[in-house]
C-alpha cells in the first residue's frame, strides 16, 4: 500500500500518496498549478517551469518533484506569479503566435494561460523569427512559427513498432520539431488526429481542417485553464 | 471643468477596432456627455486643435506615414492606449514580418496570381506614397504607451471599462470574458 503524506499548499493542508508528483497531488486536492510541457501519461520532463512552486522555500518544477511529509508548497506567492507571467510572454515573444489568425485559437493552452494570469502585452521585445511551415506530410501540418519547442509530441507520439514520429532538428534557438518523413508518411488517422491534441498550441494541424467551432463555445472562450480542477 | 479630450487614429489596422468602439451600442450617449472628441476618423477632424487626455490607436507602424502620426498623438495626448492586436503586436499586418519586403511587393505587384495590366513591371515608388517599414512594429516599439487593450476586435465592453476607468479615475473591472486575443 502507498503511504499517505501531509503537506500544504498556500497554507492549506492537502494529502496524497507518497511519490506522486505535486502536480498531480494539488490536482487531487483540488487546487491547480499551470502546466504546459506536461501532458498526463508521458513521462514529465520539466522543460518549460511554468509549474514552479516554492518547496520549503525553494524554487522547484511542481511536475517532476514528488511530495514529501511536512512539505511547505507556495503557489500563489507573488515571486512565483510573476515568474509564471514572464514565462508566458516570453514564450509570446520568442515565436510569432498570431492569435487572431491561428486555429487553435480559444482551444490553444498557451493562450488560456496568457488569459489566466491576463497577459495585457508582453514586457519584452518581440523578436518575429523567421520560420516555415513544413507541408509535406499527407496528413499534419507543422507550422514551426507557433511551436514552442514542449516535445509533447516527441514523447508522446509513437506508431505501433514503438518509433518516434516527431524529433528536434538543429540546435539552440534555430532547433524545431521536425516529422519523420518515411514514417510520417503512414500516419494513421488516428494518430494524426492524437498528435494535434496533444500539442498545446497551434503548431501541430490536421490538412484541410480548422476554425471549427465557433467563437464563444471553444473550450477557454469562458472557462479559464484550470477552473476544472478547482471546481471539483 | 471642462469635459476630458478623446482622439482616436487607425494606423495599420482594419477599423474594426473602431466598430468595436461602436459596439458600446446605447451607452455611446453616456460617452458623448462624458467626453469630447478631437482628431478622429469617427467625427472627420484631420487635425488636432488641442491637446487631448486621452488617445486610442489602432494599429501598428507598417509605414513612414504611421509613425509620422504615431508620433504626433504621443505629443499631443497625455494618454495613448494600444487598441487590439494589431497596435499591440503588429496583428496580422505583422505577418509580413518574416518574408523580405521585395518579396512582398514583387507578389503584389509583379508576380501574384491576380495582377493584370502591370506590363512595365512596375512597383510604386512615387515619394509621395508613404515608405514601407522593413517589419510591421508594435507601436509600444515606437512610442511610450501607456495601457494595452488586447482583443481582436477588443470586446466593446473592454473599451468602455476602459474609457471609464481613465475618465473618472476608478479602477479597470476586467472579468475573463473581456480579455481575449481573437
Amino acid at each position: 500500500m502507498n503511504q499517505v503524506v501531509k503537506f500544504t499548499i498556500d497554507g492549506i493542508e492537502c494529502m496524497a500518496a507518497q511519490g506522486q508528483y505535486i502536480v498531480d497531488a494539488a490536482k487531487e486536492n483540488g487546487i491547480y498549478i499551470p502546466t504546459l510541457c506536461n501532458y498526463p501519461g508521458v513521462k514529465p520532463k520539466g522543460s518549460c517551469r511554468i509549474c514552479t512552486v516554492k518547496v520549503n522555500g525553494r524554487m522547484m518544477t511542481a511536475c517532476t518533484t514528488p511530495v514529501a511529509e511536512n512539505m511547505q508548497i507556495e503557489n500563489q506567492d507573488n515571486e512565483i506569479i510573476e515568474l509564471r507571467k514572464a514565462i508566458i510572454e516570453l514564450l509570446f515573444i520568442e515565436g510569432n503566435h498570431f492569435c487572431p489568425a491561428c486555429e487553435k485559437s480559444g482551444n490553444c493552452e498557451l493562450q488560456a494561460l496568457a488569459y489566466r494570469y491576463t497577459m495585457m502585452v508582453p514586457r519584452f521585445p518581440y523578436t518575429f523569427p523567421q520560420r516555415a511551415v513544413d507541408a509535406t506530410n499527407p496528413k499534419l501540418i507543422k507550422d514551426q512559427n507557433r511551436c514552442i519547442l514542449c516535445k509533447r509530441c516527441i514523447r508522446a507520439i509513437q506508431d505501433e513498432k514503438g518509433r518516434s514520429i516527431f524529433a528536434y532538428h538543429k540546435r539552440s534557438n534555430k532547433v524545431e520539431i521536425g516529422l519523420d518523413p518515411k514514417i510520417g508518411k503512414g500516419l494513421t488517422d488516428e494518430l494524426a488526429q492524437k498528435s494535434v491534441d496533444v500539442c498545446p498550441v497551434g503548431a501541430l494541424l490536421i490538412r484541410g481542417r480548422g476554425f471549427e467551432q465557433p467563437i464563444g463555445q471553444r473550450k477557454y472562450d469562458k472557462q479559464a485553464i484550470g477552473s476544472d480542477i478547482e471546481n471539483m | 471643468m471642462s469635459k476630458p479630450i478623446v482622439a482616436t487614429t487607425s494606423l495599420a489596422g482594419c477599423f474594426g477596432c473602431h466598430m468595436s468602439v461602436l459596439d458600446i451600442d446605447e451607452r455611446i450617449l453616456e460617452l458623448i456627455d462624458l467626453v469630447d472628441f478631437d482628431k478622429s476618423p469617427v467625427n472627420d477632424i484631420k487635425k488636432f486643435s488641442r491637446t487631448c487626455d486621452i488617445g486610442l490607436i489602432e494599429g501598428g507602424c507598417c509605414n513612414s506615414e504611421n509613425v509620422h502620426v504615431l508620433k504626433d498623438f504621443r505629443e499631443h495626448c497625455k494618454i495613448l492606449v494600444s487598441v487590439g492586436e494589431c497596435a499591440i503586436m503588429g496583428g496580422l499586418p505583422a505577418m509580413r514580418n518574416g518574408i523580405p519586403l521585395r518579396e512582398c511587393l514583387e507578389e503584389a505587384y509583379l508576380n501574384g496570381p491576380t495582377v493584370q495590366n502591370n506590363k512595365l513591371k512596375l512597383i510604386p515608388n512615387d515619394p509621395e506614397i508613404p515608405i514601407l517599414l522593413d517589419k510591421v512594429y508594435p507601436c509600444h516599439e515606437i512610442v511610450k504607451m501607456d495601457y494595452h487593450l488586447p482583443g481582436c476586435p477588443p470586446r466593446a465592453d473592454l473599451i468602455w471599462e476602459a474609457l471609464i476607468a481613465l475618465v473618472t479615475g476608478g479602477e479597470m473591472k476586467l472579468p475573463y470574458e473581456v480579455v481575449k486575443f481573437d
